[in-house]
């Protein structure tokens, strides 16, 4: 079954590597697409929802590199894989909490997953490690012409695709940059770039949460408009801005080390001290600690711990992740036990062990 | 140290680091989070509801949106209420359907109305062809609620011949000839855009 395959490993865009990857987690693109003869999702009956999601698979399946994908169907799964394909971030949080027929084909890599029923009919997800949106855009774009040569979208002269919401029409795509920006938010700056950011039409999200209070401090910058812009300009739009909130998170964390090394020293070192050593820890609290851990290393605070096994602590210790690697109950109390010493298991320094995983 | 704002005593030490040269500022805790969280503080993104709503209490009367309200698409029978409700799309006629109303719309959110982008390769089906596969899904599963199986099974049979040749057309994209690839994307070229 894939959701035990995927549970010992971690996905592609989690490896910690491609450009500017200490601040850049990763580079996304979405497209959104329609099949031209159903209904869009809140329109259609049951009938119609099983029968489009057998059509795209079905069609896909036909197309020899397709054919090669997982297909998931996420109507069977317990609520536990659901939750854990969302933290994986595989799926969305909407197509976990659907009802009716829907599906998910993942690459093994999970490099890419497409769902099928979510808001729109074909949701396509390309994620790629690191400042790399060029080559996700050119996956992204030889995967949607793979899938066209099976399916028939929704066109239109004027609009182009056709999408449930108008938010989407026209390109349906979203370009996003996942980064990690510890030392804005210490210096409290990070709203004041935000603002700016919004005035230029990029839309800002925390990372898992749905409000403003980013977890760990990593935060999504994606483009508002979908429409009148070509692809190629879309991805330019996101691209652009990257660099200026990198050269503001370095500043930042100059600024940290110039100014008050002792305390940033400090900070770092209780984190991980708290992580290595707590009996019981909450996924807040670990998300917010390991964002610091994270930051010491890239700075060269914190030697004996790699970025992709903090990397992978980022989503092991999320609830769905843990209960499923650790088999613990579903209590927030005993998972909370268990994350400990899950954290523990990894960060504790091994006696003559160079090895980590 | 006084704030260099007003004359309460400078509790805050920021260095904003979003200007050049680097600025260091001495502000009281009033001063530093005006400094901080000047305007509005970031705004969740309006939804696409609460956007048609504005929109639309601004270019009618209340006389003109209840009439518009109950305008509803003959190909997929949504109504503009249940749209402006939902922010939700019923179909892709209703791009058609309600193109006066979505064109305020989406100038507003895009800045825009022509789409400029990547086109699918394949000639884009007929709307009149698919439109009518979507009233025909319409009917089959009215057909199915009120246990009518021999019409359904007469509904299946036309969706299945519509879908066995769209699957099988295929035009490329601007092209007015057809052109045969054995139904495979073996025939299809690197790049068109
Ligand atoms: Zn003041
Ligand atoms: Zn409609």
């Amino acid at each position: 079954m894939i959701i035990e395959d995927l549970t010992e490993r971690i996905g592609e865009w989690l490896r910690g590597s491609g450009p500017e990857s200490d601040i850049v987690m990763s580079s996304r693109i979405r497209l959104a697409r329609n099949v031209a003869d159903f209904p869009f999702i809140r329109r259609c009956s049951d009938i119609d929802r099983a029968n489009l999601e057998a059509t795209v698979r079905d069609s896909m399946k036909r197309h020899p590199r397709l054919a090669e994908l997982d297909y998931v169907n996420v109507a069977l799964l317990d609520p536990l894989d659901r939750q854990f394909l969302v933290e994986r971030q595989l799926i969305s949080r909407e197509l976990s909490e659907a009802e009716g027929a829907r599906s998910v084909a993942i690459e093994k890599e999970e490099r890419l997953s497409v769902m099928i029923n979510e808001e729109d009919h074909l949701r396509i997800q390309v994620m790629h490690s690191g400042f790399d949106l060029q080559s996700a855009w050119e996956r992204i774009n030889e995967l949607d012409d793979q899938i066209e040569s099976q399916v028939r979208y929704a066109y239109h002269q004027q609009f182009g695709y056709l999408t449930a919401c108008p938010t989407n029409v026209g390109t349906g795509m979203r370009v996003s940059v996942l980064v990690h920006l510890p030392a804005l938010v210490i210096t409290q700056q990070i709203d004041k770039v935000f603002r700016s950011l919004q005035r230029i039409n990029l839309v800002v999200r925390g990372l898992y949460g749905e409000g403003s209070q980013a977890m760990g401090d990593f935060y999504q910058v994606s483009n508002q408009i979908t429409l009148g812009k070509t692809e190629e300009d879309l991805v330019r739009r996101v691209s652009e801005v990257v660099p200026v909130l990198i050269n503001y998170e370095r500043k930042a964390r100059e600024y940290l080390i110039n100014e008050n090394q002792h305390d940033l020293f400090d900070q770092v070192s209780r984190a991980y001290g708290t992580l290595q050593n707590a009996q019981q820890i909450s996924s807040e609290e670990t998300m917010h600690l390991l964002s610091r851990v994270r930051m010491g290393v890239n700075l060269g605070l914190i030697g004996n711990v790699e970025i992709p096994t903090i990397n992978k602590l980022f989503v092991h210790t999320q609830p769905a992740h843990l209960q499923k690697l650790t088999r613990s109950g579903t209590s927030n109390s005993q998972r909370n036990i268990e994350r400990a010493n899950y954290l523990q298991s990894h960060l504790r320094p091994r006696p003559d062990s160079s090895e980590h995983n | 140290m006084k704030c260099q704002k007003c004359e309460k005593p400078a509790t805050f030490h920021i260095t904003d680091l979003t200007v050049e040269p680097l600025l260091a500022l001495h502000l009281c805790p009033d001063c530093a989070k005006q400094y901080l969280q000047p305007e509005q503080a970031a705004l969740p993104a309006p939804t696409t509801s609460s956007v048609i709503d504005k929109q639309l209490k601004l270019e009618q009367t209340a006389e003109e949106l209840k009439e518009l309200d109950s305008k509803s698409c003959p190909v997929c029978g949504v109504t503009f209420f249940e749209f402006r409700q939902a922010g939700r799309l019923g179909c892709p006629h209703d791009y058609d359907y309600f193109q006066a109303e979505l064109e305020p719309l989406l100038l507003n959110v895009h800045g825009n109305t022509k789409h400029v982008g990547k086109h699918p390769r394949r000639m884009p089906l007929e709307a009149e062809v698919t439109n009518a596969v979507i009233q025909e899904r319409r009917e089959l599963r009215d057909a199915v609620e009120t246990e009518d199986y021999e019409r359904a099974s007469k509904i299946r049979d036309r969706i299945r011949t519509f879908e066995t040749g769209a699957r099988d057309g295929d035009r490329d994209f601007g092209d007015s000839g057809s052109r045969h690839a054995g139904g495979e994307d073996s025939g299809r070229e690197e790049h068109t855009a």
